[in-house]
Formats: C-alpha cells, structure tokens, sequence
C-alpha cells in the first residue's frame, strides 16, 4: 500500500475514536510540552544568573578570610583578613583598578516624617562605584578622607532616596540610622537586583563608620581590624591567574603564613559562574529526567490504546488480510497511526509548551527563554516514542493468523 | 490441445492438532478445477469443505501435499506472496460479508486496489474502476453509502464488486446467499451466473442442493474427503480416482 494511503487510514481511523484519540494524545502533548517549559525555566534561569554575575562587575577577585592555621586555643588571632590588607593589595599588585572592604549591617533608618525598619546599611570604601559597576545618579560617592575620619554622610541607593524624600533632592538632608545622624552626599543610579542583592534600596556610608555605629563592639577599631572579604577590581587586559599568585605572595608574606597553609582563601567570578553553572546543570538533568519520563507514560499510553485498537479490529485486520494486505501492510497500517497520533500530540505538545512557557514566564518570577532546540528534541522525542511503542502492537497485527482474525467477533 | 487447469490439488491432507488429539480436516484430496467452471461444495458441518475453501483461498497451507494455483506451487510462498497473490488472483465472497464498517461501498470496494503493488493506480482511477464496479453488481446511487445503510442483499453485492475489482482468476464463494432472504439470495446467484456466464471461475460452499444443482459440477464432501464429484447437465460424472489420474 502507497504512504499516501496509510496515512489515509490512520486519519480516518484517529478521527472515528476523537475522544480516545486525544486521551491517548494527552500523554504525549504533556511530555512534550514538559521538556519544553523544563528547557524554558532551566534556560531562563541560566541567562538569569549569568546576567546577574556579570553585572557584579568584570573581573572581580574575592579574597575571603579562613582560619586555617592554629588550634582553638589561637583562636582568631591567627588568621584572618586586616583593613590594611586592602590598601596594600592597591598599592602592591600591578593592574588592579580598585579594591573595595565591604561590612553590612542594617537599621532603621527616619527622615523628616519617613521612617522604615531594616534598611541594609553597606559600610564600604571609595573604590565600590569602580568594582561594583555602579552609577551615580546625583551628588558623589564616599571619599577616601571621609573613611579615615569616620565622617557621619551616607549616599543612598536610588529606591531608597525616593522611598525617604520622594520628589524632593536628598543631598544635603539628613537622615538617621538609628542613633545617628548622617548627612547624604550622594544618589546611585537605579541598577535593580543583582545576585540576590538589591542595589537601590541599601544605604551606602564609611566603612568605619559601620565599624564604629553598626557592628558589636570587637569590630570596632579600624586600622589592623579584620574583615571578612576584600574584593578587588582587575584590568580586563591582566592575566587573573598572575593576579591571583600575585595576591597570595603579598598576602602570605604579611600574614606571615606559608602558601601551603593560607589564612585565606582566593576565588573569581569564573569559579562563582562554575559553581552556579553546575547548579543549574543538575536542576536541568532532573528536569529532563522528569519530561523524559512523562514521555515514556505516553507512549505507554499509545502502546495500550493500540493494543486495544488492534484487537477491536481484529475482523478488520483479517478483511484487510484477505483481499491481499501482507504483513508489512498491516504493520505499517498499525504503526502510522501510532506515529501520527504521537505527532499530532507531538505537534499540539510544542503549541502548548511554547504557550506554557511564555505563561510561566509572565506570572511566575523564574524567568523562561524558549530554546529552538528543545522543540526539536521534543517533537522528536515524540515520534520516537510513537514508533518505539507503537512497534509491538503494529507487529501483533501484523502476526494475526487470516483466518483466526476472519473468525473473530 | 488441453491448458493447465486453473486449480490441481494433489494428496492434500490438513491435520489439526498433535499426537492422539489429531482431527484429519482433509484427507488425500486430489482433484483439478478447470478454467470457466462454476463448482458447487457441498457436505455437513466439520466435512471439510471450510478447511478446503480456506486452503484454495491461500489463507491456509495443507499439511501434506501441493496446491497448484495458474501452475503455480502455492506451497512454496511466503506470507506476503500469498497476500499479493490473494490480492491478484482471488476474489472473496463470504457469508456475512465482511465490508469495512463505517466505510463507504466505493471505499469497500476500492480496498483491494490499495494494496496491489503490481499495479499503483491513481486515486481518480480507483474511484472510476470502482464505480464501474458498483454499476455492474446493480449499485449505482449507493456508492457513497456505509454498510449499514444497506440491505444484507445490497452489502453482498459490494462484496461482489469488491472481488472483482482486480480482475482474479477465482472467486471463492462461502454460503454467499446463507445470511439472505430467498429473493435477495435468488439476487445473487443471478449476479454469480451472470459472471460465471462470462467466464469467471467461481467456486461456491453452499448447504441448498437446489443452489448446488444450478452449478456445473457438484462435489460433496464427507469426513475430509471428496465422497462425490458430479457433473450436472450434459457433463458426465467424474470419478476421484479420474482427477487423481
């Protein structure tokens, strides 16, 4: 029989079941369509995070301290990172652009009859405009004088000069966070969510003054006082990992510690998008894992629906035998419309996994880029399954003795 | 100058069954049906003459012995031979009509064309051959109807037209009138005679010796085996042991 024909049939014979015809297709449309919303969400979620590291800023080196050497009885006296270190990271190292120390903290912050609890309050150091990647929208940034005589001023993320003094200009007011009076000197630029971290609704001010205001009293001295990270700016045209060995014999030879037992400990953004990367790479595998399960459910279903079909039409199959179908006939008969119902499903999963997405996209805060290849995958997936178990039963058919199925009611 | 006849059976013996369970449907069946003639079967339920129609329809295989079908060894196909041979060289009538359900009478009888590899015909051509078809069996205007539209008497004459279509050398007939009343009945054996008359090789089951008696020759059987072969009208009887010879 010609291919024009088998499809034929199967049409017809699709369309005089519709009702369990869509049922059997349902397996395959959700499969299909799962692979594609997992791809969407796992993709979406990857372009998410890359957007968010590179936007910390390019070719950042975290330097973070670790108590490696000394018993418990040393205690923190052996290890760590000191303010000094960074200023002397600065100096020491070809082709760094900036070194920031950062300390966090949080208060409630008033202005004139604004007040708001909990606002994030970033100690930090006049290089973070540089390293971070930020903007300022008005007035300035932090100055170096400033942090060495703890001058009380803040410069304030621009959600949060907004949320404080609405229309009004804020450089020049005052604004306390809780006990003290700082003086603003600057809005940043709206930069929005980056990392987990929110830019403009944080209050930016010395880092000593978060020493001296905002943190338990064993932070409290500034020079030779130890902090948790530094994070330093290199030029784009530095090798990171000459920069990184560079970072790690000026530090030691300060620290007084060995290379082999660092008080220390060096990472890049690479090392912080591998991590992630990796992260997403596992969510990506169980999601497909899943889709590739929901597929597998319905090309059973289409295995059992076929079953069922070539018994019901066994008497057909012997007709069909005897005015001269051979074997090849019926199987082909049998498994075009296994393929054709996957397909079909195959096609209405692509519609309504595009359509998923882009749902998922809008009323859900995980982002979702549709991926060209996915559609393909997935509607090949479902033609594979489609034929893979539609083979069994198209075969079964194929097998039935003429005259048994001519006998058959 | 004597052709080969269309069908030589020689010692065809059918067994169903191993060790003491073994029923002989057929035993040692030897005989030849000539081009032309309209052969009546006729016996009691379980003599055999279904396992016999079944094996002259290539649907089954006899355990011992050859069917020659145009002179060729049936015996020595595949399954997909005899389908194609099924497909070319015979023509199936049965009792209860076996048309595809909720498919039209043209669709019905368009089914063996389908699968005749040897001869692709384009769809517009097996619509025309069978429409033809349809005209010839009395069936014109009800080309588009599904069998249940039909009466017993109207859907056997789309199997008809359905054996026909590819133009076999046989029609194997199995109680075609058996599941119609008397005048429908009476419809087709018209139509049979009608194409017997011109020319086509029929053989027929049928239980009513009056249906029998109109056909050339009538062979009865009995247990598996051809108890007698009669010829009606002028033709003179033949023994078993003169078509075994």
């Amino acid at each position: 029989m010609i291919p024009r024909e088998f499809l034929r049939t199967a049409w017809e014979s699709i369309r005089k079941n519709k009702l369990r015809s869509f049922l059997t297709m349902l397996g395959i449309i959700i499969g299909t369509a799962s692979v594609i919303v997992m791809v969407a969400i796992s993709a979406g979620t990857e372009a998410a995070i890359e957007e968010q590291i590179t936007g910390l800023g390019s070719n950042l080196v975290f330097v973070t301290a670790s108590f490696s050497r000394g018993g418990p009885g040393e205690g923190m006296s052996s290890g760590g990172l000191v303010y000094d270190d960074a200023a002397a990271l600065h100096e020491g190292i070809r082709g760094v652009e900036g070194v920031i120390v950062e300390q966090g903290a949080s208060a409630s912050l008033r202005a004139g009859s604004v007040s708001l609890d909990e606002v994030e309050i970033l100690g930090t150091t006049p290089a973070f405009p540089t390293v971070r990647d930020v903007n300022l929208q008005s007035g300035r940034f932090l100055l170096e004088a400033e942090v060495q005589r703890k001058a009380k001023v803040a410069v304030l993320g621009a959600g949060l000069a907004e949320e404080l003094f609405g229309e009004s200009d804020p450089i020049g007011q005052t604004v306390t966070a809780g006990t003290t009076k700082l003086t603003v000197v600057g809005v940043t630029a709206p930069k929005g969510s980056v990392g987990g971290t929110d830019f403009d609704s944080r209050l930016y001010t010395p880092i000593t003054v978060v020493f001296q205001k905002f943190t338990p009293a064993q932070f409290s001295r500034i020079v030779g006082d130890r902090v948790r990270a530094i994070t330093i700016a290199v030029a784009e045209d530095q090798d990171l990992n000459e920069t990184i060995l560079q970072i790690k014999l000026l530090l030691s030879k300060r620290h007084e510690v060995s290379l082999e037992a660092l008080d220390f400990t060096v990472t890049t953004q690479d090392d912080i998008i591998n991590t992630r990367e990796s992260t997403t790479a596992a969510f990506r595998s169980l999601l497909s894992w899943v889709a590739g399960v929901s597929l597998i459910v319905g090309g059973i279903g289409i295995m059992n629906i076929m079953l069922v079909s070539v018994t019901e039409r066994t008497r057909e199959i012997g007709i069909r035998q005897a005015v001269g179908a051979s074997p090849s006939d019926i199987r082909w008969q049998f498994l075009t419309e296994s393929l054709l119902l996957s397909l079909v499903g195959g096609a209405v999963g692509v519609v309504a996994g595009v359509g998923g997405a882009w749902l998922f996209g809008v009323f859900s805060e995980m982002p979702t880029v549709v991926v060209p290849e996915s559609i393909i995958l997935a509607f090949a997936s479902a033609a594979a399954v489609g034929g893979f178990f539609g083979f069994y039963p198209a075969n079964r058919a194929a097998r039935l003795d003429p005259i048994e199925a001519l006998r058959h009611e | 100058m004597m052709s080969r006849p269309l069908i030589e059976l020689r010692g065809l013996s059918k067994r169903y069954g191993v060790g003491d369970g073994v029923v002989l449907a057929l035993e040692h069946v030897s005989l030849n049906i000539e081009r032309g003639e309209f052969v009546a079967i006729m016996g009691p339920s379980g003599s055999g003459k279904s396992t016999l129609m079944n094996i002259l329809g290539c649907l089954d295989r006899p355990t011992e012995g050859t069917y020659r079908l145009d002179g060729e060894d049936v015996g020595s196909l595949d399954k997909a031979q005899l389908a194609l041979l099924r497909n070319r060289r015979l023509g199936f009538v049965f009792q209860s009509y076996n048309l595809l359900g909720r498919t039209s009478a043209l669709h019905n009888v368009m089914l063996p064309m389908l699968y005749d590899r040897q001869r692709p015909r384009t769809p517009e051509a097996r619509l025309a051959l069978a429409g033809t078809m349809l005209d010839l069996v009395g069936l014109t205007a009800r080309g588009h109807h599904q069998p249940h539209e039909l009466s017993g008497g109207q859907q056997q004459r789309v199997a008809i037209a359905r054996a026909l279509v590819n133009d076999p050398s046989l029609i194997l007939a199995d109680e075609p009138t058996g599941n119609l009343d008397s005048r429908s009945g009476e419809e087709i054996m018209a139509l049979l005679h009608g194409l017997h008359a011109a020319g086509r090789t029929i053989v027929m089951v049928t239980h009513e010796a009056a249906l029998a008696s109109r056909a050339d020759r009538v062979l009865t059987m009995h247990d598996g085996r051809v108890q007698a072969d009669v010829a009606n009208g002028a033709s003179v009887e033949k023994t078993i042991a003169g078509a075994a010879a």
